[in-house]
């Protein structure tokens, strides 16, 4: 296995840190008839344990994409994947299915967006938590249990010891995710990968799960990746934010940077696009204008700059060149050509008054 | 889930009664509209030699003359409590339950029934226990193999058997395996699984294969279709994501769900089934309630029809309510309704 290294070169990699899990130039690419879905396109992060990162993008950006390539649950086939998915000093791309089918659940756990369709309807609850705590743990069905009545405990599940033995659909949809939750942190993992976790969940739950996470991430001391397109639900978690665009990061920062001093306008626009009962009625949702571009056709130069209201102040560069992912400020990444000044001047006359 | 059950045999008990009053229409009232007469109608019973006094008599103690309503209701109650049929040449006794008496052998059709029922029963239960493992593991294994050749052989092979009739592969088959090779018995030789199980086996084991052909090509396709479904659920990653070994995904996970249609399907083709396999007992020379109905069909013999036709719906209606049962059995979502 390779033992992990900083690379100086590879900006995305925190210098002087070997890092819990280490993403280094991920691809993810799908051979289709039309031609090559590029859903990831080299992609680098770092995340330590105790860490939450929040990836952050619009559909098709390909945040789920990675976390099912960390995960080794694209079924085998159908995805290209190169780089490296380093766990602990283990590269997990090219590594066997099986290696990483014994990883799964017990190092590393996944949440998932829509919590009645990802738990089986003829199980109950907690025989789906039992059969997870199982795999990894030699134990008889009755130490199982209780366990999994305790994880429906730990997760704010009344009466745990009656509700294990109910169906995924007896449980309202916040107690599903809450059940869900149990469920991944079973093996005590040490990451856990919560993909659109309050998507699927009414908004009055959605802060109670992000609690719980929040909550569980400190009693566990589990690395964390949430997955949203909603920078309302990273801003309540994440320590740092990647943002993506058509399969790459544009912008990576810690929480604090990206909602006080966000460079990138892909950034800009994510922010603008939270609703806002502060405004008028009709500012009250502004939307980033065009649509998330094909991943077969990614435009040329900025993927981002059809979509760019200042793609025209560089002279062109955006339409041709692939701006660089470049350290801007100390743990401040960033790929976009606009220069520091017109950033700055654009921030501060344009975009941080209407937020 | 009591009151589910109740409720499911009160609506079979209703649905029994509607299929016997249809059954009845059509044989009783159905040929008076076509230009019947009671005599007519009776003389079936005393033969066409018999004078026309004779036959007025036959029609008036049979009943023929009377409201329709009031044929069906004595005809409905000889089911429970038997009948007296006098035509003329004395009263014949037809105990309950009596589902009819054959005016051409004279004798009345239940025991018939009752002896035909054991040779359609065994080929229906053999058969159906060997398609359902064939059709079920073929199917996953095609659905995982997706686009192989097994996949195409298997799917091919599951065409032609859907589409070649049973007294093709039936004849073929006698003509090859029993006739040929000698390895099993040629047709007509029904032993009773009472007496001597490997030879009852023996007699039935290529009736068996060749209806299990038929049926097991439609339930690989089935299957096919509902684990190509079932594997891109969400419960089908998130299985993975526990760290689950494949086998398990697959068979605890995606074949759970997919099996549910198939229990459906299954359960009504055995009901199917039990009423008489007419191709089969036919091709196999079986004497099963199949057999037994196009034989009353060539004789015209009404009562026989009428009786293999109200047991084969019989088998229907019980056998839709043991599948709403299994269903609640198999999906926990039913269950809670």
């Amino acid at each position: 296995m390779t033992t992990a290294t900083t690379d100086q070169g590879d900006p995305a990699v925190r210098p002087g840190i070997d890092g819990f899990l280490q993403v280094k130039d991920l691809r993810v690419h799908f051979p289709t008839d039309d031609g090559v879905v590029k859903s990831v396109d080299g992609l680098s992060f770092n995340l330590e344990l105790g860490e939450t990162l929040g990836i952050v993008g619009e559909s098709g950006s390909g945040k789920s994409v990675t976390s099912l390539s960390i995960m080794g649950l694209h079924p085998p086939g159908t995805a290209k994947i190169s780089g490296q998915v380093v766990l602990k000093g283990d590269n997990l791309i090219g590594a066997s299915m099986e290696h990483i089918r014994k990883l799964r659940g017990k190092n590393m756990a996944m949440i998932f967006q829509d919590p009645l369709s990802a738990m089986h309807p003829y199980y109950t609850v907690g025989h789906q938590i039992i059969e997870a705590y199982r795999v990894h743990n030699s134990v008889s069905k009755q130490v199982a249990r209780k366990h999994a009545i305790d994880m429906l405990g730990r997760v704010g599940i009344p009466q745990p010891g009656s509700r294990v033995d109910e169906y995924p659909h007896q449980f309202s949809g916040g107690m599903r995710q809450r059940a869900m939750i149990a469920m991944a942190l079973s093996c005590d993992p040490e990451l856990l990968i919560a993909d659109e976790p309050t998507t699927a969940l009414d908004v009055t739950v959605q802060a109670q799960i992000l609690d719980l996470i929040r909550d569980l991430q400190q009693e566990f001391n589990s690395a964390v990746i949430i997955i949203t397109h909603d920078l309302g639900v990273v801003a309540e978690l994440a320590d740092d934010i990647l943002v993506m665009y058509a399969g790459r990061a544009v912008e990576y920062a810690t929480a604090h940077e990206i909602f006080t001093a966000p460079q990138h306008p892909y950034t800009w626009g994510l922010l603008g696009s939270m609703p806002r009962l502060d405004r008028e009625r009709t500012e009250r949702l502004r939307p980033i204008h065009g649509t998330p571009p094909s991943l077969i056709n990614v435009p040329s130069g900025c993927p981002f700059h059809p979509r760019c209201d200042y793609a025209e102040l560089n002279g062109g560069a955006c339409e041709t060149d692939r701006p660089e992912f470049l350290e801007i400020s100390a743990r401040h990444f960033l790929a976009c050509h606009l220069s520091a000044q017109d950033r700055q001047r654009v921030w501060e006359s344009d975009i941080s008054p209407t937020l | 889930m009591v009151t589910y059950i109740i409720r499911r045999l009160f609506a079979s008990i209703g649905l029994l009664f509607v299929v016997s009053v249809i059954t009845f229409s059509i044989f009783f009232v159905v040929p008076r509209i076509a230009g019947g007469t009671p005599e007519t109608l009776a003389t079936r019973y005393v033969g066409r030699a018999a004078t026309a006094e004779t036959v007025h008599i036959t029609a008036q103690k049979l009943g023929f003359y009377d409201p329709l309503t009031v044929q069906y209701a004595n005809w409905a109650k000889a089911i429970f409590v038997g009948a007296d049929y006098d035509y003329g040449a004395g009263v014949e006794r037809c105990p309950a339950p009596c589902l009819g008496y054959s005016f051409l052998t004279k004798q009345p059709v239940w025991p018939d029934l009752l002896d035909r029922a054991p040779v359609t029963a065994s080929l229906a239960v053999g058969a159906s226990i060997l398609w359902l493992v064939a059709g079920v593991a073929t199917g996953v294994l095609s659905a995982l193999r997706r686009g192989t050749i097994f996949d195409r052989a298997a799917m091919g092979i599951a065409l032609a058997g859907v589409s070649l009739p049973i007294f093709f592969t039936g004849l073929v088959s006698l003509a090859f395996f029993s006739y040929t090779l000698g390895w099993t018995a040629p047709g007509g030789q029904f032993v009773p699984f009472t007496q001597n199980p490997a030879q009852w086996a023996y007699s039935m084991i290529l009736p068996w294969i060749t209806l299990a052909f038929l049926f097991s090509a439609q339930y690989a396709r089935l299957t096919r279709a509902g684990m190509l479904e079932t594997m891109h659920e969400d419960y089908i990653r998130t299985a993975r994501a526990k760290g689950l070994r494949e086998r398990n995904v697959v068979i605890q996970h995606g074949l759970r769900a997919a099996l549910t249609p198939i229990v459906t399907i299954f359960g009504l083709d055995v009901g199917l089934l039990l009423g008489g396999a007419i191709l089969t007992e036919k091709t196999f020379s079986l004497n099963g309630l199949g057999k037994y109905a196009i034989d009353g069909i060539g004789n015209q013999d009404m009562p026989k029809i009428l009786g293999v036709t109200l047991l084969a719906a019989f088998f229907i209606v019980i056998a839709n309510l043991v599948v709403d049962l299994l269903y609640a059995v198999v999906d926990p979502r039913v269950r809670s309704q």
